[in-house]
């Protein structure tokens, strides 16, 4: 389409440069595209996700356009022909400043204790502009709210600046609604309905708020203390587990380029932190395979019998985020997913038994630590379900954020650690366990173990570029030696809903749906370092999962020796009475746990 | 006979209540107390011509009358039956002396427009508005006009939007016609926020048919058929009162399909709003007609392009509305005939504050601030000496004794510092602090502001605060430049109309009352006498007697002093309650 | 009611309704009759006017005085309410504000008995459009 058309084009002025540019275009980005670097708050835009926040709240964007009798938000103002802009009037700067002032006279100043100091974009505006006092601060009110815990997120809206991109997250592009402004003036803020604590809201955990929030109003619940006192604990052996996405984001809170691989350095800089055993989530992610695969295949099995009990589409259970979603919003169809447990909870529980079993050490004397790019995984770990007697799968679970924070208190110097090894039997995988941390990965996995389960045959290939990208639903029909099996791919709750809404009304063409909550899947995880916008990271970090992936020697979960020694020695078969008893799950109506009261 | 003697507290001021008790001795001593009334009355709204007397039938009208006239009246006119020549009414332009009232020139002041048949007719009785040619403006247009017809009326009538910021009518709805789409909206706007305005629940309680046919009229014009009153929640009889005439017109067919036996199709339906200030503001009412919070967006898109559900939308408000069945009744050249060069037509204001005849008031454009408040309004209560008058509410300004004959139109209002608003109108007087009067409106914008952007959610805040400090005697002179740049930054950098203007009432008293500020922050004295904190009461040496009055009644023990000593009031603990004022019977209590 | 289904129809409803309302204040007409309107708008019923309505209502009633006593919208004199306008037949319509019960009273025993002005009138000062 685009290419038939010839875009329409208007020429303006800004900053007495002139510009040609598509009509259409906000002032704010032809400024951008001369080089002229508007400052802004509230407005944030992920190109490549179809994703943008421009409420026009903040007003710290306000420039001058000729003709008009107030200043304009350069962010969702629209070049007009023949305008003539400026940015840096002294009207302009006296107004951003004023602005700005007002925005902090209503912030607390208690940087050197928050937790976003240093990655906190109202601090790198207050920079910017050189605000050294807020004058009238003295007699200032300032507007205090509650503080709101829950298992995976803090809540702290003394620091809420009103910038709503956590609203639009959680209601645009998750559709999940936990989030709205609430109150109205200087009192308002955006939090659940009736102000109620998060765990009582639809709210997910999937994090994306946090992910997006400018300030420290919205940060994960930090878990480093806890690591830290069992890893000091000499009664205790301490295990740990990393996600795939974290060695692709890690580097970047150390001023690595986004997309670099720290693998090896990741797996030191834990040994360093004193962890008795370093071991990979993508081990579980490989036996996840193996379990979910099985699954398919016997439901796909059944389905081509004509059995109507088949159960398909077969759902993807891996994301904590979207179990809690469709626990919330699809309760009627919570036999549909696949049971197989998430990789991080597989893995907590073979640690515990399996592994356990093999060193000696007792169930309670292990601690199993996760690093994940996840908020949600936090309230994973400790559902009641997921524990023996009391005592969890996996004990204490912090995101990569939280790490990078807990090797810098530790003093290592992480750019210069040489690469390692992860620890044996739990540490080794396979490429197909890498790519789980991006869209599309998981069932990319399947895919390729289930083909040749399914035909015998060997895959000639094992890039499914079909599978791949970025668009927030993708469909795929894959051939199973004849059998055309139809894939669906959503990431982003917003886009779950969609296909959800599909399976609900019985039209949903798939046999499998992989559903990853965040955008981008887990490399775009709530846990994961700040894009602040620039959704260039995100694919910067899908590029090293898939180069991960590459450079394995085995890519396909089934031949992955130590996952086939595991069944050999203790589990027998994939979805076996043991099998099930250890990694598989059931989920819950939690439609009624959202209470609304007064 | 009746004679009428104006009992309006100006003509009372100036000896009324005398010349009824000389009328009436003088009758009596004729022997004609029996057949002769003297009548006082309300105010006859010619406060400037006052005391004035009536004589009905006659219906002669005598002017500046005093109390030694009375012996003339009645052995003139009562007796002879011939009127007292130099007491008649001199119409102004003719300069004759008139008998009646008809040739009395514009002696009446308002002319109503918009509230033609409030308090006229029966508002639940739809034969009643259509006894008063109810209905067929809109039979006009379906029979007789063509869209475009009907745009270009209410064009060249040069209506222009009565909800505040006077866009013209007529183009509104010929860009609400331009846009193409499958369904578009007529949306009434009745979400009356200013604080003491009601002119909007007034036409919708009074004649709420003029607003359903003004609706299928606009409907018709733009092509609409669909139409959406929003109305607050806190107007349960207008609400009432327009479901019983909806549900009237729709039995007649005069809402519905085929309105009339033509081929358009019109309906209404209301929906509540929560009675937030900010809803008044057109993208923030849409956007909670929707059922979303009731906050603005940025303009454009305008409504007329996208607006409720994203359709082509064209709001107006409720006295806009009620205005336009006339003027297609009656023809635009009518209505421009009225008012001034850029603003045609009549608007109603609620008189409200330090003025007699609080009311309801409906005035051409051009009418002058003195016309209504000293006329119409009856003057400033209790013969106190004017100081200010608030137009626009909240989003307004002040205006002073300066502007008092500026004639007053959509344009000269802003030209003065302030705007027509909806027409709240508050008088004020002499003890008045203007400090304190900025202050009230901005504790009005900051409970109402929606929140949305920093300037105006915070902003406004701060203002407030700054004013508090002021008011508190706590201020200084860089306060004021502060102040006034926090004013001038939250109108240039506020999202929507509320933010915009919140700063105004500031600005124009400081634009015309900076003396004022400079006494509170300077001299930390409030001039008007009404800031609490700034009030020092203190004994009059001389004056105590030491009768222990003061101190008996202080709440707080703050007055010792000795029996038949002078008294002393401890600053310290002083709560300015006035307890001692009031008690003193010596006046030894000095405030200042 | 029937719909009305050109302008014709609505233009004999309005001739009938008028012809009907122009009887009743027609002095000596079969029709003619005391009418009595009562601000209703809610600033006139806060401050009243719905007992003073019905008091109108019982008390033309009882006394055996024929009389049409209705509702209407508000007629701005917000300083002076609750108020009523009486009109009777062949008569121009005369506004009273303060309108209490001894006033109620006094306007049935004075003005429409016998025509006599009673105190409490308020002038008309506004110009009517037709």
């Amino acid at each position: 389409m685009r290419g038939r058309m010839t875009m329409e084009t208007i020429k303006l002025t800004i900053d007495n440069k002139q510009i040609e540019i598509e009509k259409g275009t906000t002032i704010l980005s032809a400024a951008r595209r001369m080089g002229i670097d508007i400052p802004t708050l509230c407005h944030m835009k992920l190109d490549d996700l179809n994703i943008e926040n421009k409420p026009g709240g903040c007003r710290i964007c306000v420039v001058e356009v000729q003709g008009r009798r107030n200043l304009s938000p350069a962010c969702i103002t629209r070049c007009d022909e023949g305008a003539v802009v400026r940015t840096h009037t002294p009207r302009v700067m006296n107004a951003r400043r004023t602005v700005m002032e007002f925005i902090l006279s209503d912030h607390p100043k208690d940087c050197l204790i928050c937790p976003k100091s240093g990655n906190c974009e109202l601090q790198d505006m207050a920079i910017r502009l050189g605000i050294r006092e807020i004058p009238g601060q003295e007699i200032a009110e300032m507007s205090t709210y509650r503080k709101d815990t829950s298992p995976s997120i803090i809540r702290d809206l003394d620091k809420c600046i009103m910038c709503r991109r956590c609203e639009m997250m959680c209601n645009e592009v998750q559709t999940v609604g936990a989030l709205s402004a609430v109150n109205r003036g200087f009192m308002a803020v955006v939090a659940p309905a009736f102000e109620q604590n998060l765990e009582y809201s639809p709210c997910t955990y999937c994090g994306q708020c946090v992910a997006v929030c400018p300030t420290g109003a919205l940060t994960e619940v930090d878990h480093t203390g806890d690591v830290l006192r069992a890893i000091a604990d000499p009664s205790k052996t301490v295990v740990v587990q990393t996600a795939p996405a974290v060695r692709a984001a890690l580097g970047e809170e150390f001023g690595m380029k986004p997309g670099s691989l720290v693998t090896g350095k990741l797996v030191s800089a834990l040994k360093e932190l004193g962890f008795d055993y370093v071991f990979d989530t993508d081990f579980a992610a490989d036996l996840t395979i193996m379990e979910e695969g099985t699954e398919l295949l016997a439901r796909l099995g059944k389905f081509l019998n004509g059995d109507e009990d088949a159960n398909i589409p077969i759902l993807t259970s891996c994301c904590p985020g979207w179990v809690n979603f469709f626990e919330h919003n699809f309760p009627d169809l919570k036999d549909v997913p696949s049971t197989a447990k998430s990789p991080q909870q597989m893995f907590g529980a073979i640690a515990k038994s399996y592994f356990a079993e093999k060193i000696n050490v007792s169930r309670k004397d292990m601690v199993v630590v996760s690093i994940m790019p996840c908020l949600a995984k936090k309230y994973e770990s400790q559902r009641p379900e997921f524990s023996v007697d009391g005592n969890p799968d996996v004990d204490f679970s912090i995101s990569t954020r939280e790490l990078a924070h807990f090797i810098k208190q530790a003093n290592i110097d992480f750019n210069n650690l040489p690469d390692a090894d992860f620890d044996r039997p739990l540490g080794e995988s396979t490429g197909a366990g890498v790519i789980f941390g991006n869209t599309g990965g998981v069932i990319e996995a399947a895919v390729r173990t289930a083909y040749e389960l399914y035909t015998g045959k060997k895959l000639s290939r094992l890039d499914f570029d079909e599978l791949r990208g970025m668009e927030g639903v993708r469909q795929a029909t894959i051939d199973f030696d004849g059998f055309p099996l139809n894939i669906g791919i959503a990431h982003g709750l917003g886009n779950a809903r969609k296909l959800l809404d599909d399976v609900r009304a019985g039209r949903s063409k798939f046999h499998a749906i992989e559903v990853m909550a965040c955008p981008g899947g887990c490399i775009g995880g709530g846990g994961q370092p700040l894009h602040h916008g620039d959704s260039s990271i995100l694919k910067a970090r899908a590029r090293a999962i898939y180069e991960e992936d590459k450079n394995k020697p085995i890519r396909v979960s089934h031949e992955n020796p130590y996952i086939i020694n595991l069944y050999k020695e203790f589990l027998g078969e994939p979805n076996s009475e043991k099998a099930h008893h250890l990694l598989h799950t059931h989920y819950f109506d939690k439609k009624a746990k959202i209470i609304v009261k007064q | 006979m009746h004679l009428l003697v104006c009992g309006g507290t100006s003509c009372r001021a100036s000896e009324s209540a005398l010349i009824a008790e000389s009328l009436k001795r003088e009758l009596e001593e004729k022997g004609l107390g029996n057949e002769v009334q003297v009548i006082m009355t309300g105010c006859f709204g010619l406060c400037e011509k006052g005391p004035v007397v009536k004589v009905m039938p006659d219906n002669a009208f005598y002017v500046q009358v005093k109390p030694e006239d009375a012996a003339v009246i009645v052995a003139e006119h009562v007796i002879k039956g011939k009127p007292v020549q130099r007491l008649l009414y001199v119409n102004p332009s003719t300069g004759e002396h008139v008998r009646d009232p008809r040739q009395m020139g514009s002696y009446r002041k308002q002319i109503r427009i918009a509230l033609r048949n409030c308090g006229s007719i029966n508002p639940e009785n739809v034969n009643e508005y259509i006894a008063r040619e109810g209905y067929a403006a809109i039979g006009k247009c379906v029979a007789e006009y063509t869209a475009a017809d009907v745009i270009d009326v209410i064009k060249k009538s040069g209506l222009r939007g009565r909800g505040g910021a006077g866009f013209p009518t007529g183009l509104k709805w010929e860009i609400a016609s331009k846009n193409r789409a499958d369904q578009k909206y007529v949306v009434c706007n009745a979400d009356e926020g200013d604080p003491g305005a009601f002119m909007d629940r007034s036409v919708l309680e009074g004649d709420p048919h003029s607003v359903l046919e003004a609706m299928a009229i606009c409907g018709y014009a733009i092509g609409a058929t669909k139409g959406l009153i929003y109305i607050r929640a806190e107007y349960p009889l207008a609400i009432q009162r327009l479901k019983i005439a909806i549900g009237q017109a729709r039995d007649y067919g005069l809402l519905g399909n085929n309105i009339l036996g033509s081929d358009f199709s019109f309906d209404i339906d209301l929906r509540y709003g929560a009675g937030a200030f900010v809803c008044g503001e057109e993208t923030a009412l849409i956007h909670s007609m929707e059922g979303l919070r009731g906050e603005p967006t940025n303009k454009p898109p305008f409504p007329a392009e996208s607006g409720f559900m994203g359709k082509p939308s064209n709001v107006n408000n409720v006295e806009t509305f009620a205005s336009v069945p006339v003027i297609i009744n009656k023809g635009w050249e009518w209505f421009s005939s009225i008012g001034t060069e850029k603003s045609k037509g009549t608007k109603v204001f609620a008189l409200a504050g330090k003025i007699n005849n609080v009311g309801l008031i409906e005035v051409p454009m051009g009418i002058t601030l003195r016309e209504i408040i000293f006329e119409i309004g009856g003057g400033i209560k209790n013969g106190k000496k004017f100081k200010a008058v608030q137009t626009g509410g909240p989003s307004g300004g002040c205006l002073t004794e300066h502007h008092l004959d500026t004639p007053i139109d959509f344009d000269n209002l802003v030209a003065a510092g302030s705007m027509m608003g909806s027409g709240g109108m508050i008088v004020m007087d002499q003890d008045d602090c203007m400090v304190s009067i900025a202050k009230f409106f901005l504790e009005f914008t900051v409970e109402e502001s929606c929140g949305k952007c920093a300037p105006c959610r915070i902003g406004n805040k701060r203002i407030y605060e700054l004013l508090t400090h002021i008011t508190k005697g706590n201020g200084t002179p860089a306060d004021l430049d502060r102040l006034r740049n926090m004013c001038l930054v939250i109108k240039d950098t506020s999202l929507c109309g509320l933010g915009q203007t919140s700063p105004n009432p500031v600005l124009s008293t400081m634009d015309n009352f900076m003396d004022e500020y400079m006494a509170h922050v300077t001299e930390k004295r409030c001039p008007a006498g009404s800031c609490r904190d700034l009030m020092k009461y203190t004994i009059i040496e001389e004056k105590c007697v030491g009768c222990t009055a003061c101190a008996r009644g202080c709440p707080v023990n703050a007055i010792s002093g000795e029996r038949k000593e002078p008294h002393f009031i401890d600053q310290e603990k002083c709560i300015k309650c006035d307890a001692c004022f009031e008690r003193c019977k010596f006046g030894a209590v000095l405030i200042n | 009611m029937e719909k009305l289904k050109s302008i014709a129809d609505l233009e004999k409803v309005r001739i009938e309704t008028k012809a009907q309302l122009d009887m009743r204040a027609t002095d000596g007409s079969p029709e003619a009759v005391v009418q009595v309107r009562v601000a209703m708008a809610t600033c006139g019923i806060a401050s009243g006017a719905r007992p003073i309505m019905d008091f109108f209502i019982e008390e033309l009633d009882k006394r055996g005085i024929g009389a049409v006593v209705t509702q209407t919208g508000c007629m701005g004199y917000c300083y002076a309410e609750p108020t009523v306008e009486v009109q009777l037949p062949g008569q121009d319509p005369v506004v009273y504000g303060f309108v209490d019960r001894k006033r109620a009273d006094e306007i049935i025993e004075k003005y429409i008995r016998n025509g006599e002005l009673v105190e409490g009138i308020i002038p008309v000062n506004y110009e009517k459009i037709d």
